[in-house]
């Protein structure tokens, strides 16, 4: 017990270091600055995803999180462009936001299941879309651009995080904050997997009528982790349009929502980590197969299909049998 | 003795069809009572109604006296009125004591939020569950298969473990649809002692059962069900003299009644 804890610590203790420190260090000393881009990316969709990972934990196959990441992203812009808002205020607001409309459109919608709950989820993200074309505040096709970077973030007069605009290297801040997110991000998840709501998310997945049976609110614990999904999508959402400095109804699409749902089934529905895994693959699976140029999509959708069918429950199961064997 | 659970004039139309019509009867506290019925006379549905699954058409269901139809099924079993199913139902990927833990749901004192912290609530709710999950487990014998993925269980067990995760709720009233179905012998009889032990612990049981030797030996009384009607009511050797109860199940492809 107490080996598996020592375990536990030096394995976040590692990950810690190279995330914040052997990345960085590796980084500077190659020059490849426009690592830090890709990385912010992977750990923003990794956080994405998490959501999505969350809603199958709980029975619901989730291909509707790119239209929270989209309304994360026009929150947090319209926030900053139309009303001045710090963005640092608007991150936590857009993740509430979506958390909210979340509640509003999972109460109806939470109770299909199966293919039901999918199809009506990837819809979501086309009406969302076709909402940013279509709605006044988004302005359209035009979407909303010159979104000013970050400013500094200070309490009680003690500058916490400087003026993105002042630094030389805003890309490592967003590597950093990105980086930092998942992290936390991740931790939540883990602490809710091992704690008694991920064995009650556990029994929702596997057999809802007995759950409500024994007296699990079962309405409300989907709502719960719905909302939590969207409120991941929400934040990574609003990261990306400060990095961008940019939104448009394009920024996420159902493409996108497909891929948050791949990153979750390739690195293993039943691995908290699962969704950071595959995203870190999938992301430069897809980067490495540009090469390949027009058979990119062929080869990459032919791959999907041969992992899936040779490790249904994702890589990190890989590390599970040679930990039996 | 007092009355634990009270059927009024239930009755519940699905379309055109009457699956539960006008039924009453009443269960006494620490009684077994079974309903038994040819296939599609309505027992499931019953039970269904009971456990708050279904809203009746008319009619009501009362739990020491207070209204339980219409509340949604986890408020019911809140309240004490828990259902196995008839289908084999358990959390079939999670060990056999964790199916008996996390049915410990309704009594926690801790919140959500609590057990996500983990708090001091939350760890002495983990603690508790787990004992007395455990003495569950030893009380239907299935102490040895704790650690056992539930689906791996031979078919005798997984009823316990049904049966289980209705008892750690700490219910009222314990609903049983067809605990014996698909048991051999020796199992059903050991599974008839096991219900009995039971009730001897101070649960109400009420049980659907087609296996009539068993319901004959288990049952304090019977509930007839014939097409939805209730069309007897008494004890064993009652129920086996009854004229309307054996044309019933002549009348059906079931076989006949055992006597
Ligand atoms: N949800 C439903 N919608 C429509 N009809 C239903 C529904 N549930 C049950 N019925 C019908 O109601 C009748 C009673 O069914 P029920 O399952 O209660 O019977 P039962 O006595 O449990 O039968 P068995 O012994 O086969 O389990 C049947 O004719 C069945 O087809
Ligand atoms: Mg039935």
């Amino acid at each position: 017990m107490t080996r598996n804890r020592n375990m536990e610590i030096a394995s976040v203790v590692a990950f810690l270091a190279i995330v914040f420190v052997a990345v960085p260090a590796a980084i500077s000393a190659s020059g490849r600055f426009d690592l830090y881009y890709t990385l912010t990316s992977v750990a923003l969709l990794s956080i994405a995803s998490a959501g999505v990972w969350l809603t199958f934990y709980i029975g619901r196959i989730n291909i509707g999180q790119g239209a929270y990441a989209l309304m994360g992203g026009y929150v947090s812009a319209i926030l900053v462009m139309n009303y001045g808002w710090s963005f640092w205020w608007t991150l936590p607001v857009a993740g509430l936001f979506c958390a909210a409309a979340s509640v509003l459109i999972g109460l109806p919608i939470l109770r299909l299941r199966g293919v039901y709950f999918a199809m009506v989820t990837l819809v979501l993200t086309e009406v969302a879309r076709l909402l940013a074309l279509a709605l006044p505040i988004t302005n359209g096709a035009k979407g909303i651009v010159s979104i000013p970077l970050p400013g500094a973030l200070s309490v009680f007069g003690l500058t916490i995080i400087p003026d993105f605009a002042t630094l030389q290297n805003s890309r490592l801040a967003f590597y950093l904050l990105a980086v930092t997110l998942m992290v936390v991000c991740f931790g939540v998840m883990y602490r809710l997997v091992h704690s008694r709501i991920g064995k009650l998310c556990q029994s929702l997945q596997q057999n809802e009528e007995l759950a409500s049976s024994i007296g699990v609110n079962i309405a409300y614990l989907r709502i719960i982790a719905y909302a939590v999904s969207s409120f991941f999508g929400g934040v990574a959402g609003a990261i990306f349009a400060a990095i961008s400095q940019s939104i448009y109804p394009s920024s996420f699409t159902v493409t996108d929502s497909v891929n948050f749902m791949l990153n979750c089934f390739l690195g293993g529905l039943g691995y908290v980590f699962g969704p950071m895994l595959g995203t870190l693959v999938l992301y430069f699976g897809w980067d490495l197969l540009f090469q390949t140029g027009e058979f990119q999509l062929l080869i990459y959708s032919g791959l999907m299909i041969v992992l899936m069918l040779v490790l249904p429950n994702g890589l990190l199961s890989l590390a599970e049998t040679r930990k039996k064997a | 003795m007092a009355e634990m659970l009270e059927v009024s004039v239930l009755t519940k139309r699905f379309g055109g069809l009457v699956a539960v019509n006008n039924v009453s009867f009443s269960v006494r506290e620490k009684e077994i009572l079974s309903v038994i019925g040819p296939n599609g006379a309505g027992k499931s549905t019953l039970f269904k109604l009971i456990s708050s699954f279904l809203t009746p058409t008319a009619g009501e269901v009362r739990l020491k006296g207070e209204r339980i139809s219409g509340m949604a099924p986890h408020i019911a079993a809140r309240k004490g009125v828990v259902r196995t199913f008839q289908e084999t139902t358990i959390f079939k990927n999670m060990s056999v004591r964790d199916n008996v833990v996390i049915a410990h749901h309704l009594r926690s004192t801790a919140s959500l939020l609590g057990f996500f912290i983990g708090t001091g609530a939350a760890k002495a709710d983990e603690a508790a569950f787990g004992q007395s999950a455990d003495e569950i487990l030893a009380l239907l014998g299935l102490s040895s298969l704790a650690g056992e993925t539930a689906r791996n269980l031979p078919h005798g067990h997984l009823r316990a473990l049904g049966i289980a995760i209705g008892l750690a709720t700490n219910p009222s009233i314990l609903l049983l649809d067809e605990p014996f179905a698909g048991m051999n012998h020796e199992e059903t009889m050991r599974m008839v002692a096991m219900v009995r032990r039971l009730r001897d612990l101070g649960l109400t049981i009420l049980l659907v059962e087609h296996d009539m030797p068993a319901v004959m030996k288990i049952s304090d009384r019977i509930v007839v069900l014939n097409f939805g009607q209730k069309i007897a009511e008494g004890t064993p050797s009652e129920i086996q003299a009854n004229e309307k109860v054996i044309e019933a199940y002549l009348g059906s492809e079931d076989e006949a009644i055992g006597l």
